[in-house]
């Protein structure tokens, strides 16, 4: 019988209360302990950055973390960003900089993107190819994101 | 699950984690900020039979100033916070600069100034940074606990000294000498990416400036760290004029180097690489050190 490990944390605002295997990923304890599949994996090893998600307001790869390390954190999600009819500026900044194709990098884009905007709010173009260099886009390209963020940075600039 | 399964470990005092690791021996493993170990482990290609979790132990996080101009660092200090800390940032300018080419934030944010040492990657940054920086090491163990130069730390890749039961626990860096000056040169195909070769510079120029000290680190080129000793034997008590440096550059690349090949570039071609980056580094360096 494997060891069960008791965690308390809460994700997106709602505090859950689980048992789970040390060796579960926080990604997989996001989209299948809790159904939050808007959390993407991709490379699973560190890579592609397309699990990201904040923990404790930090953007960090949730493929290699496990879900007992973040007992008692605060996670995000993309999730809490906005909802299909009250986007949040940077995910319609996405939209109408036409930033995503097949969108499967689109989650992890945000979550990076939305704690950086938060620490540097009036980016430049290089800042902002810095702040993305952790996660790969393998089908739009990096020009009409970059564009997305600097508008994400005037739209929540005047929200 | 990617991971085999393992027992964990969740000690919340650096007595407890003794403790663990003591009593778990070569079945024991610790996990610092994990971002080297757990893909491993989702690769399978680590399997340790139990983790010790270094995340909960509180006394293990801190950048601490000491009296005598050193500034010890415990171990489980984010990447992050290193690279943004006012006092690193002031008294070892050159930190931030190397810890920033350290993958990307998420990993920083995550990844520990200690653990990287432990895990002893030959192509990571922060070994090389503290033999650089003439670290000293504090390894624990229960009941006991031993201070390691940075330079005899490292015995091979992944390897170093700590034995099973043993805990990096924490990073004193000794003050930079007066008048000395840093530099950080890396190749590599990507941003964020591990270097075809890299170098860190520190040297040191007296009051009539020759070369009082020069310490060349290379990394990503050997199995450890590589300190050289040409660069000290053929520039202290120089002036560093151009023709020195490229002389230390020639001989360092030449002699104390043998860099293989892989997808990436040959063998030959990264040996150039360190001839053009140590000159590089040296000349930067010595410009500081003005």
């Amino acid at each position: 019988m494997a060891q069960k490990v008791k965690i308390n944390l809460t994700v997106n605002g709602k505090a859950y209360q689980r048992e789970v295997e040390p060796r579960l990923l926080l990604s997989d304890f996001i989209r299948h302990d809790l159904g939050l599949t808007g959390t993407h994996v991709g490379c699973e090893h560190g890579l592609c950055g397309a699990c990201t998600v904040l923990v404790d307001g930090e953007a960090v790869r949730s493929c290699i973390l496990f879900a007992v390390q973040v007992d008692g954190s605060e996670v995000r999600t993309v999730e809490s960003l906005g909802t299909p009819d009250n986007l949040h500026p940077l995910q319609q900044a996405f939209i109408e900089k036409h930033a995503l194709q097949c969108g499967f990098c689109t989650p992890g884009f945000l979550m990076t993107i939305v704690e950086y905007l938060g620490k540097n709010p009036n980016p430049s173009d290089e800042e902002i190819r810095e702040a993305i260099d952790g996660n790969f886009c393998r089908c739009t390209g990096y020009v009409n994101i970059v564009e997305a963020v600097r508008l994400a940075a005037q739209k929540m600039a005047s929200h | 699950m990617k991971p085999a399964p393992f027992d964990y470990y969740a000690p919340t005092s650096i007595e407890e984690a003794l403790a663990n690791l003591h009593e778990l021996g070569y079945d024991g493993k610790v996990l610092a900020g994990g971002q080297s170990l757990i893909p491993a482990m989702n690769f399978r290609m680590a399997r340790p039979a139990a983790l010790v979790d270094l995340n909960r132990i509180k006394e293990l996080f801190y950048i601490k100033p000491v009296d005598d101009g050193s500034l010890a660092i415990g171990t489980m200090t984010r990447d992050s916070l290193v690279e943004h800390d006012p006092i690193v940032v002031q008294r070892f300018p050159i930190i931030p600069f190397v810890v920033k080419h350290i993958a990307h934030t998420q990993i920083r944010n995550r990844g520990t100034f200690g653990g990287a040492i432990a895990h002893a990657d030959p192509a990571a940054q922060i070994p090389a940074l503290a033999v650089a920086l003439k670290a000293r090491l504090l390894v624990r163990k229960q009941g006991g606990q031993r201070w390691v130069n940075s330079e005899d730390f490292f015995l091979g890749p992944f390897m170093t000294v700590l034995e099973p039961e043993e805990l990096l626990a924490e990073v004193v860096l000794p003050p930079m000498a007066k008048r000395s000056g840093a530099s950080y040169q890396q190749v590599s195909r990507q941003k964020g990416g591990y270097a075809q070769a890299a170098v860190i510079t520190i040297v040191t120029l007296d009051e009539s400036n020759r070369c009082k000290e020069a310490r060349v680190v290379l990394f990503s080129v050997g199995e450890t760290p590589i300190l050289s000793k040409a660069a000290s034997q053929v520039l202290v008590g120089s002036a560093p004029s151009p023709a020195v440096i490229a002389q230390a550059a020639e001989q360092i690349a030449r002699v104390e180097v043998d860099p293989g090949s892989d997808l990436h570039g040959s063998g030959e071609y990264r040996r150039q690489l360190v001839n053009v980056l140590v000159e590089r580094a040296l000349t930067e360096a010595f410009e500081r050190a003005k």
